[in-house]
Parts: structure tokens; C-alpha cells; sequence
């Protein structure tokens, strides 16, 4: 009667697993190789006999680097386990041994041997010298550490844990492993380097000295003279918090509580920092306030004060931090304000308050721990811009740019990059700490699911008018911007001569047609392309990694999960710059050594925007009733299936937002990109940073403005592609008596 | 299709616990619990809210994995199998019903996982679809139809798979008074013509009561009593069974000596004659329903005397509340024309059956 076939002694998936670590170990190049594997040249140099290209097996047949034999091996035992049923605690005692031993095996050989024999003096010390070597692990060795890796999972999840579910187990050990890999490890690595000398020895009166330079802690502005890259960063970033907090509540007032008409333009602006390349109101303002810029040309016209570089330094960096974070306040504060519940205002007005005392006494209050948390975005968008302060910055050292050019400069030392680093860290960790475990407790506006059918009151007119002015100040200054940065790229060489022209459109775009197809001669087309292949490889990966981490945090309990969850988010803390530093540290040696290709490039885009989408998958899965999972699986569904067939189709939404926020952040993203960009993959920003290093504004102006349109295009199309799921007018039904 | 379902298994716990949290400091959410629910019945587990119910059932689902003891469904021991691996399905208190899959989609939705050709998943989906009457509701949305609707649907949903076990989470808590009687009896027609093993978790003890062939009650984690309904309601076994199903009025008595089974059982001055059930002499407790209570003269011999402290006239009968020595007994009368008022000298006796002895 039911044909129902699975049973306990079928494992699909743990067949699946071995086939893949069987397919990694016999057939696929064991080490990187050169060109990358999606380019066939490798079958064509040796292969499977030579040594850069050939499988375990085959490197183990010739007799060499015996130390991946026992990986073999291991992938044997799990095949005595197919015949026994899940239940059986052999079975589960046999992928755990071989999963936790192989993976074990496979990380340790990585770090332990590298390109020069053994990678630890104590090593060698212990067994003599190896008079062998490898490089980075390729294909095969990641296919058979993800197949060891989920046998592990399988394991685990057989003896009962999660529920005894296959998929969430082995979702979980996926996400902790590439967390570990990606996110700790290059800290924790960085932060070992920072106790390096020049010598190559530890040393911790090298940190400590490197620690206190005065460079980073000295006073001397207090004294007329220059003052450390740590305290300008701090009082910058202190600065910026608090400007873009009232900025950003004046928008929300304005927005929720005012009869302005035009609320859906304001709406509009939260969406242009979203788009546009960080350095990009840097530029605008020199445009505008720089040497040659037309309001200090005006100025120096109409009033005869000399032109001067005033806006170089700290000024220029918070006016350009500030129109560049205000919209993210302001997307904060929104919620903040609509969150204070109605009925609170309107008890205080019954209680004989008037408008300005109901705001005083009730509304602000309750907002505080929104304002505070708003705040320390600000703190942390500022401490981890990076764009601004290279263009802006003038003689003036902040943090970000700092490690900058203790890895590039002439200086190159790589130890000061990591103590700056920690540094700048420490500052963001610590906002990052406060956000979480301070404001966390204390947020009034939890949404508690009742109809509050209350109106927020209208703001009173004393206060109206000053936030409508300050509001308007800001919008016009932020349209001059923008109007200036489209100007500014048709214009021949601002301030000097003042043509409009095509010309930089041209140097960068030209396309010629010739018999053999298209001809990209412009210049930027190359970073361009590549930018868009990056940026399109990183999103889909991105909006998965988020919503599966979002889904084992809102579906799932298990162990650990609040260590889970930080760490998971932890990344959101670490500014662009560090995660560059790090990355250049930790994988240009093997075991994993991708530094100068495109995967990168991928992986740091990945796990930089990884946060928000958890955040937006946190926020729409917590909307679904959890009987909808939980009924899917009663009626035969794995977790896999449920995941996909229901979970999925009912959160399009949050995975457009996914898709699109990490496609721009991608495209648009500068600090962490150029320490890793390369001769073969340049991205666009980093190309424009380096024209603007040339005084080369135009193009690099021209180059922006296109990178904004092509991302409004992006953002458009990516809404058409997802498309909106049909669920009929009345989703609550289903979902009442959670 | 759906003629008899040979499948139908039994389902037994052996003691089962689960601790929410840490083995030491976690909340014992069901304590030690053995139960045996037979193949083709239908058991209703009631209790109050937090009494274990819903856990019990979600460890039946493998929705939960117990913290000690053995679940057997049939003769396999599921205790560590997950839910997807079950041959059981729920029907849960949301309905849960698929809010971007039409009606037929979510009727087949399940057998999709069960390996059947697509011509018989969707043949039998509109089969089961039928079975709850709504078999012209295919192609509408959930978010189309009423609420006694979505919930057929999600019965539907669940038998089309023919599971070893069906299980309802509160099944009829979001419909009104009138809908419940009518779907309560569906289902139970439903389960009786295919022969289904169901487990039912209710709070309502009238809903138990209706459809059960047997109820489990439940009391903070542990099983209260686990009998027919007309045992629970005519022979509660302790103070929480007898208060929880039905009202009852509890004294405080003495077993003044047993003798072939009866007890003889004194409650302020009043003896008579009771089964003795487990009890030994010495203090007990004494189960009343109101309308076991018989109000005579006052005066009479062998009797409580008592006051009339209250009377209310609700339509088809009359209720009384009465001080006596023992404290305030609540009785029923069908006797409406009675002419008692407030403030009345009677005299109280227990009707022959009915009254029974409770443990603590």
C-alpha cells in the first residue's frame, strides 16, 4: 500500500558524501592549480601523474608525499557503515570517527606542511627534516574535506542530535567551519602577526612598542602640533555618530509625524548610500569645497578670502561621512519611531500633556535605546570607512588609512598593519559589544503582536519648523551633490577648464565594432567586467549563506547557539580594512592560498555581508509560523525540503534584498578589496581610487556615475527576476495562535 | 480509496522524559511517562495548558526526541528516528497550511515525499479532498477559504498519506462553538470508518469527553488517569481528575471500616456505604457531581444539615450553593419547581452511585 521506499538502512546522503570524497581524492587535482580549475589546461600538463595536477591517489602511487594516504583510508571506514541502519549506534560511531579523523588529519597536514618542508621548528625538531613540500589545497582537497566534513555531520546528527536531522547538523558544521575559516582564523592569525619582528621571531616588546607609537596615541594637536591616527579616528567617529543620529531622528519625525508631502522622496534618499561607491561624496566635495572647487572659487570671488585646503582633513571627512551615513540612521531611527507605541502618546495626552511636554516626557524616552543604537552604526560605518579618508583625508592619519599604507607604503611592515588593525578593531568590537549586550536588554519597542490601533500625534509646530529646516538643508545639499558628481563627469577639467564633454565617458567606455565582434577599448572596461562577474558570483552565494546561517538561528535549537550567533554577526564589527589585512596574511601561504585570484575577492564579499543577510533573513523567517516547517515535516519532508519547497518560496522578499545588497555592496565595496585586488582582477572601486590618486577626477567621476546607474539597472532587474510570491490576500489566516 | 486503513499502529511510551534546558536545572516538561495507545483508537490527551500534552504529542511526531525512555510505534522503537522519517502525520492547531500552495497542492504535498506516480499523488489528494467535502476547492488558496474549510484541509491533508498514526494539536481551537461540535464529529466518523489510530490533544475535557475511546489526563508532567470517558467522569481516580473533568464537590471524610469491598464512610455525621476501590481506613477524600447531591427537609436522619446560601435559576435546572460544616457544596436540581430560597434550613444526602472516594 504505501511505496514509501526510504527506509533506515538507505543513506542517500551519506552516499552522496562518498562519492564526492571519493571523486576529490581519485580524480581532481589535489593542490591548486594555476589558471583555476574551470580551465581545462590542467588535463592537459601531466595529469595524473604530475605532481601540480594530480590526484591524492596518484601523488600517493608515485611514492610521495605520503602523508595523504591515511585520508584514504579514512574514506574507507564510512563504507562499512552503508549496510547498518541509522539507528544503530555502530553506524553513527563510524562516521564519526572517520569524518572527525579525516578532517582532522586533512587541517593538520595543511598547516603542518608547507611550502618550505615543515611549517614549525618543533615539528621538524621532532620528526627531522621532511624534504618534501606543497602548496595550497586545490579541488580535490576541498571536495574531500567537505566530504569528511559532512560524514562528521551525518554522524553527529545519527546519534541524535538536533533531532537526528541530517540536514541541519551538516548546515550547522558547514556554517561554523567556513565562519572559523573565513572570519577567526584571519583575526586570530593577524593578531599572532602582530607579535612578528623583522626577523621572523615573536616578540611582545615589538607589539608593545608598535602599540604606543605616537604615531596612533600622540597628543600633539593639543599643542598646535599633529595628534594619532586613534584619536582623530575617535573623535571622528564620535562626531559622525552623533550628527547622523539627529539627522537621521529629524528625517523619522519628519517621515512618520509630519503632514510632508513628499515622505516617499525622503524614502527615495535612504536608497542612494546603498548605491554609491563610499568615496564617491568624497569627490563631490572636492568638486565643490576643494582648491579649484565652485563654492571656494565663489567665495574667493565675491569675499577675496585666498582659496585654501581647509577641507582636507577632518572637516572634509566628517561632511562627507555625514551625508553618506545619514540615511542609515535614518532607516534605524524609522523603525524606532514608528516602534513607540500610540496608545503611550495618547495616555500622556489624556494625562493633560501637551504636544512638546508628550515628546519631551514619553516619545524620546522610549526612543533612547534606538538613538543610542543608531548611534553606534554611525561610530562603526565611520571607524570602517576607508573610501572618505584616502581621498579626503590630506595630512591627516586615520586609522583606516593607516594600516593602508603600512602594507603598501614604502614602509611595508607588516606587523604595524596587524597592531593598527587590532587597534581599529578593538574600537568597532567594543561599539559592536555595546550594540549587542548593552542596548540589547533594553529596547522599549518590542512589537507585541496586538492591533495597537492608536495614531502617533503630529509633531508640535516649535519643533516642526527646526527639523523641516534642518531636513531641507540636507536634502538640497545632498541633490547638489549628486548634481555635481553627473555634472562633474561631463566636464572637460573642473575648475580649470570648464567645457562640457564626453571625453571621460570615452577613455573609459569606447566600444569598437570590427569584423571580429566587439572591441572593448575603453579603459575601465576591464575592471568593469570583472566587478560585475565578482559581484555577480558573490551575491547568490551571499544571500545563501545568509538565510541558511537566519534559518538555523530562528527554526533550530541546539548547543552553542548564542556563540553561533555571534559569530555570525561578529563580521558586520570588523571594518573592510582589517578583513583585507587579514586575508592578505592568512591565505597567500597554504594550506589555503587564494590571494590574487578572484575567489578572494568572492570570499571576503561573502562573509563582509553575510550580517545583513542573517538580519533580513532573521527578520521575515521570524514572521512564519513555525507549525508551517513543523507540518511539513510530519507529512514526510526532510529539512532539506522543507527549506526548499517552503521556506524559500515564502521568504522571496528577503532573499531580493539579500541578492541586491550584497550585488552593490559588492560592486561598491573599497576597503577590504584593495588589498586584494590583483593585476587579473581589478575591481572597478579600486580602479577609481587609483585615477583619483592621478588627479584624474573626471574619469574617475565618469566611472562612478556610471557604476551608480548600473546599479540602479541591477537593483530594478533583480526585483523583476525574484518576483513576488502568491500567497492570496489573507497570509494571517494561517498563521494566528502562534 | 479509503475503505480501511491496515497501517494503523499502536503507539507506547516507556518512561518517557523530556527536560527542556540542562539535565539538572532544566524544566521537566513530561516526567517518567508510560501510556499504550492501541492501533484504531482514538486517545485524547487533556490536561491544562503546561501539563506535558503537547509535548507527549510532538514526541509522537518526532518533533521533540525525549530526554530518557523508549517511543515504540507498532513494534519499532522510534525514540531517535526524526519526524520525516515517521509514518505519522499531524493536523496542528494553526492548520499550518501552506500559504503559497493552492488547496490540491497542499492535499498532495506529502505523498510528493512518499514516492507515488504524479497521476495517483494528485488522484489521491482529489480523494481525499472529497473525503472532507471539499473536493471542488482544489485550485483556491488557502487564504480563500473560511476556517472550518482550511481546517479540513489540513485533515485531509494528513489522511491522504494513510499514516501509522494521525495526531491533532488542538484541532478545533480556532473555530466557533457551533463549527467544533459539527467537525468534532467528522473526524471522529472519519476516524472510526478508516480505522485510524489517533492521538488528540485537547484542553477542552467536553471535547475529550465526545469523541475519545479513551482518555489520557495529564497534571504537571505526569499522567493523572487514563480511562475510558465514562470512567474519568464516574470514578476520577484523585482530586485534580474530579475537579478537572466536569465539576465536582471534594470533602474531606473518614473510612470508617471496609467489609466485602464497601467502604463505610462518614462525612459530618452522614454514613453510608461506598466501593472502597484502593482505600484503607482513616482520612480520604469524597468526589460529589452536583447533581448527585439530594436536598430533603431539614431534620431528617442520617444527613448534613445545611443552609441555602444561594439559588439560581439557569432554564433547565436549578443550581444551589449550600453551607454545611464540611464547607460550601455546589448541587443541581431538575426538580425547577422546587420552591427553595436563600437562607432555608435543609437537610443533604448523596444519591446511592456516584459519589466516590479520591486519592489525593
Amino acid at each position: 500500500m504505501n511505496p514509501k521506499t526510504r527506509s533506515a538502512t538507505t543513506h542517500p546522503t551519506l552516499i552522496l558524501w562518498l562519492i564526492v570524497g571519493w571523486a576529490g581524492f581519485l580524480l581532481l587535482p589535489w593542490y591548486g592549480v594555476e589558471d583555476g580549475i574551470l580551465r581545462p589546461g590542467w588535463l592537459h600538463s601531466g595529469y595524473p601523474f604530475d605532481d601540480d595536477v594530480a590526484p591524492a591517489l596518484f601523488i600517493g602511487l608515485t611514492g610521495k608525499k605520503l602523508w595523504l594516504m591515511p585520508l584514504g583510508l579514512l574514506l574507507l571506514v564510512p563504507l562499512f557503515a552503508l549496510n547498518r541502519s541509522r539507528l544503530d549506534p555502530i553506524y553513527a560511531r563510524l562516521l564519526i570517527i572517520s569524518g572527525a579523523l579525516g578532517f582532522g588529519w586533512l587541517i593538520a597536514q595543511g598547516f603542518a606542511i608547507g611550502i618550505r618542508g615543515w611549517s614549525f621548528a618543533w615539528v621538524e625538531s621532532l620528526f627531522g627534516p621532511l624534504g618534501d613540500r606543497q602548496f595550497g589545497m586545490g579541488a580535490g582537497a576541498m571536495l574531500v574535506a567537505s566530504a569528511f566534513l559532512f560524514i562528521l555531520t551525518q554522524g553527529i546528527a545519527a546519534r541524535g542530535a538536533v533531532k537526528g536531522d541530517i540536514f541541519v547538523v551538516g548546515a550547522i558544521g558547514f556554517v561554523v567551519t567556513i565562519v572559523t575559516a573565513f572570519v577567526f582564523y584571519p583575526i586570530l592569525n593577524m593578531l599572532a602577526s602582530a607579535f612578528v619582528t623583522q626577523e621572523n621571531t615573536y616578540s611582545a616588546s615589538v607589539f608593545f612598542e608598535k602599540f604606543t607609537d605616537r604615531r596612533l596615541w600622540g597628543l600633539g594637536c593639543l599643542s598646535g602640533g599633529r595628534c594619532g591616527a586613534a584619536w582623530n579616528s575617535l573623535v571622528l567617529a564620535i562626531l559622525v555618530g552623533l550628527i547622523t543620529t539627529v539627522l537621521g531622528l529629524a528625517f523619522a519625525l519628519v517621515a512618520t509625524r509630519t503632514r510632508f508631502r513628499f515622505k516617499r522622496v525622503l524614502r527615495a534618499l535612504t536608497v542612494l548610500p546603498i548605491i554609491t561607491p563610499p568615496f564617491v561624496i568624497g569627490l563631490a566635495i572636492i568638486l565643490l569645497f576643494g582648491l579649484s572647487g565652485n563654492i571656494t572659487q565663489f567665495v574667493a570671488d565675491a569675499l577675496g578670502i585666498p582659496p585654501t585646503r581647509w577641507v582636507y582633513g577632518l572637516p572634509g571627512v566628517l561632511i562627507a561621512q555625514v551625508l553618506a551615513f545619514t540615511p542609515i540612521a535614518f532607516l534605524v531611527l524609522i523603525g524606532v519611531v514608528e516602534g513607540v507605541s500610540p496608545s503611550m502618546e495618547e495616555a500622556a495626552q489624556t494625562l493633560r500633556a501637551d504636544g512638546w511636554q508628550t515628546f519631551k516626557t514619553v516619545s524620546l524616552p522610549l526612543m533612547r535605546p534606538g538613538l543610542a543604537n543608531a548611534f553606534l552604526l554611525g561610530f562603526i560605518e565611520s571607524m570602517a570607512d576607508f573610501g572618505n579618508p584616502l581621498v579626503l583625508g590630506g595630512n591627516f592619519d586615520f586609522l583606516s588609512t593607516e594600516i593602508f599604507f603600512a602594507i603598501v607604503g614604502a614602509q611595508y611592515d607588516q606587523a604595524r598593519a596587524a597592531v593598527v588593525a587590532l587597534v581599529l578593531l578593538s574600537f568597532t568590537l567594543a561599539a559592536f559589544w555595546a550594540q549587542r549586550f548593552w542596548l540589547g536588554k533594553k529596547s522599549y519597542t518590542t512589537l507585541t503582536g496586538k492591533g495597537d490601533s492608536g495614531v502617533h500625534p503630529q509633531l508640535p509646530n516649535v519643533f516642526a519648523y527646526p527639523v523641516y529646516f534642518v531636513v531641507g538643508l540636507w536634502t538640497l545639499f545632498t541633490l547638489t551633490i549628486y548634481t555635481m558628481i553627473i555634472y562633474g563627469s561631463f566636464v572637460e577639467l573642473w575648475g580649470v577648464r570648464n567645457e562640457l564633454t564626453f571625453k571621460h565617458y570615452v577613455t573609459a567606455f569606447s566600444v569598437r565594432l570590427t569584423e571580429n565582434g566587439v572591441h572593448w577599448t575603453g579603459s575601465a572596461w576591464d575592471s568593469f567586467w570583472t566587478t560585475l562577474k565578482i559581484a555577480a558570483a558573490a551575491a547568490p552565494l551571499t544571500a545563501a549563506v545568509g538565510l541558511i546561517t537566519a534559518y538555523l538561528l530562528t527554526r533550530q535549537n541546539f548547543s552553542g547557539k548564542n556563540t553561533f550567533e555571534f559569530g555570525t554577526m561578529l563580521s558586520f564589527a570588523i571594518p573592510g580594512t582589517v578583513i583585507g589585512v587579514s586575508y592578505i596574511l592568512a591565505f597567500n601561504v597554504p594550506p589555503i592560498e587564494i590571494t590574487g585570484t578572484g575567489i578572494i575577492l568572492i570570499v571576503s564579499f561573502i562573509f563582509r555581508n553575510m550580517p545583513v543577510g542573517v538580519r533580513a533573513g532573521i527578520a521575515s523567517m521570524s514572521q512564519l509560523d513555525k507549525s508551517l516547517d513543523e507540518s511539513s515535516l510530519t507529512l514526510g519532508a526532510n529539512s532539506w525540503q522543507t527549506f526548499l519547497k517552503i521556506i524559500l518560496p515564502l521568504l522571496k522578499p528577503a532573499i531580493l534584498a539579500a541578492l541586491v545588497y550584497s550585488f552593490v555592496r559588492a560592486m561598491t565595496a573599497i576597503s577590504a578589496v584593495i588589498f586584494l585586488v590583483s593585476a587579473e582582477y581589478n575591481m572597478a572601486t579600486s580602479y577609481i581610487i587609483g585615477r583619483v590618486e592621478n588627479n584624474d577626477y573626471g574619469l574617475a567621476i565618469a566611472y562612478s556615475t556610471t557604476l551608480i546607474f548600473v546599479m540602479l539597472l541591477a537593483v530594478g532587474l533583480l526585483q523583476l527576476l525574484v518576483g513576488r510570491t502568491k500567497i492570496g490576500r489573507r497570509l494571517g489566516q494561517s498563521r494566528t495562535n502562534v | 480509496m479509503f475503505e480501511s486503513n491496515g497501517k494503523a499502529a499502536s503507539v507506547s511510551f516507556e518512561n518517557v522524559t523530556k527536560i527542556y534546558g540542562t539535565r539538572s536545572e532544566g524544566v521537566r516538561a513530561v516526567d517518567n511517562v508510560s501510556l499504550n495507545i492501541e492501533a484504531g483508537s482514538l486517545v485524547t490527551l487533556l490536561g491544562p495548558s503546561g501539563c506535558g500534552k503537547t509535548t507527549t504529542l510532538r514526541m509522537i511526531a518526532g518533533l521533540e526526541m525525549p530526554t530518557d525512555g523508549i517511543v515504540r510505534i507498532g513494534d519499532a522503537d522510534v525514540t531517535k528516528l526524526p519526524a520525516t522519517d515517521r509514518d505519522v502525520s499531524m493536523v496542528f492547531q494553526s492548520y499550518a497550511l501552506f500559504p503559497h500552495m493552492s488547496v490540491l497542492e497542499n492535499a498532495s504535498y506529502g505523498l510528493k515525499f512518499s514516492g507515488f506516480e504524479k497521476s495517483e499523488m494528485k488522484e489521491r489528494a482529489q480523494a481525499g479532498l472529497n473525503l472532507v467535502g471539499l473536493g471542488d476547492y482544489g485550485d483556491r488558496l488557502p487564504s480563500e477559504l473560511s476556517g472550518g474549510q482550511q481546517q479540513r484541509v489540513a485533515v485531509a491533508r494528513a489522511i491522504v498519506l494513510e499514516p501509522q498514526v494521525l495526531l491533532f494539536d488542538e484541532p478545533l481551537s480556532n473555530l466557533d462553538a457551533k463549527l467544533r461540535r459539527q467537525v468534532r464529529e467528522e473526524i471522529r466518523e472519519i476516524q472510526q470508518s478508516l480505522g485510524l489510530t489517533v492521538v488528540y490533544v485537547t484542553h477542552d475535557q467536553e471535547e475529550a469527553l465526545a469523541v475519545s475511546d479513551r482518555i489520557i489526563v495529564m497534571n504537571e508532567a505526569v499522567v493523572a488517569q487514563d480511562g475510558t470517558p465514562r470512567d474519568l467522569y464516574e470514578e476520577p481516580a484523585n482530586r485534580f481528575v474530579a475537579d478537572f473533568i466536569g465539576e465536582a464537590n471534594i470533602l474531606d471524610c473518614s473510612v470508617m471500616g471496609i467489609a466485602k469491598g464497601m467502604a463505610d464512610v462518614e462525612v459530618c455525621g452522614h454514613r453510608f456505604k461506598l466501593p472502597a476501590r484502593e482505600h484503607k481506613e482513616g482520612k480520604a477524600l469524597l468526589g460529589v457531581r452536583p447533581n448527585r447531591v439530594v436536598i430533603g427537609p431539614a431534620g431528617s436522619q442520617n444527613t448534613i444539615s445545611g443552609e441555602i446560601r444561594r439559588v439560581t435559576y439557569v432554564g433547565k435546572h436549578l443550581e444551589f450553593t449550600i453551607g454545611t460544616a464540611a464547607g460550601d457544596i455546589f448541587a443541581t436540581s431538575d426538580d425547577v419547581d422546587a420552591k427553595y430560597v436563600a437562607g432555608d434550613e435543609i437537610s443533604m444526602t448523596f444519591a446511592k452511585s456516584g459519589p466516590v472516594l479520591l486519592a489525593e
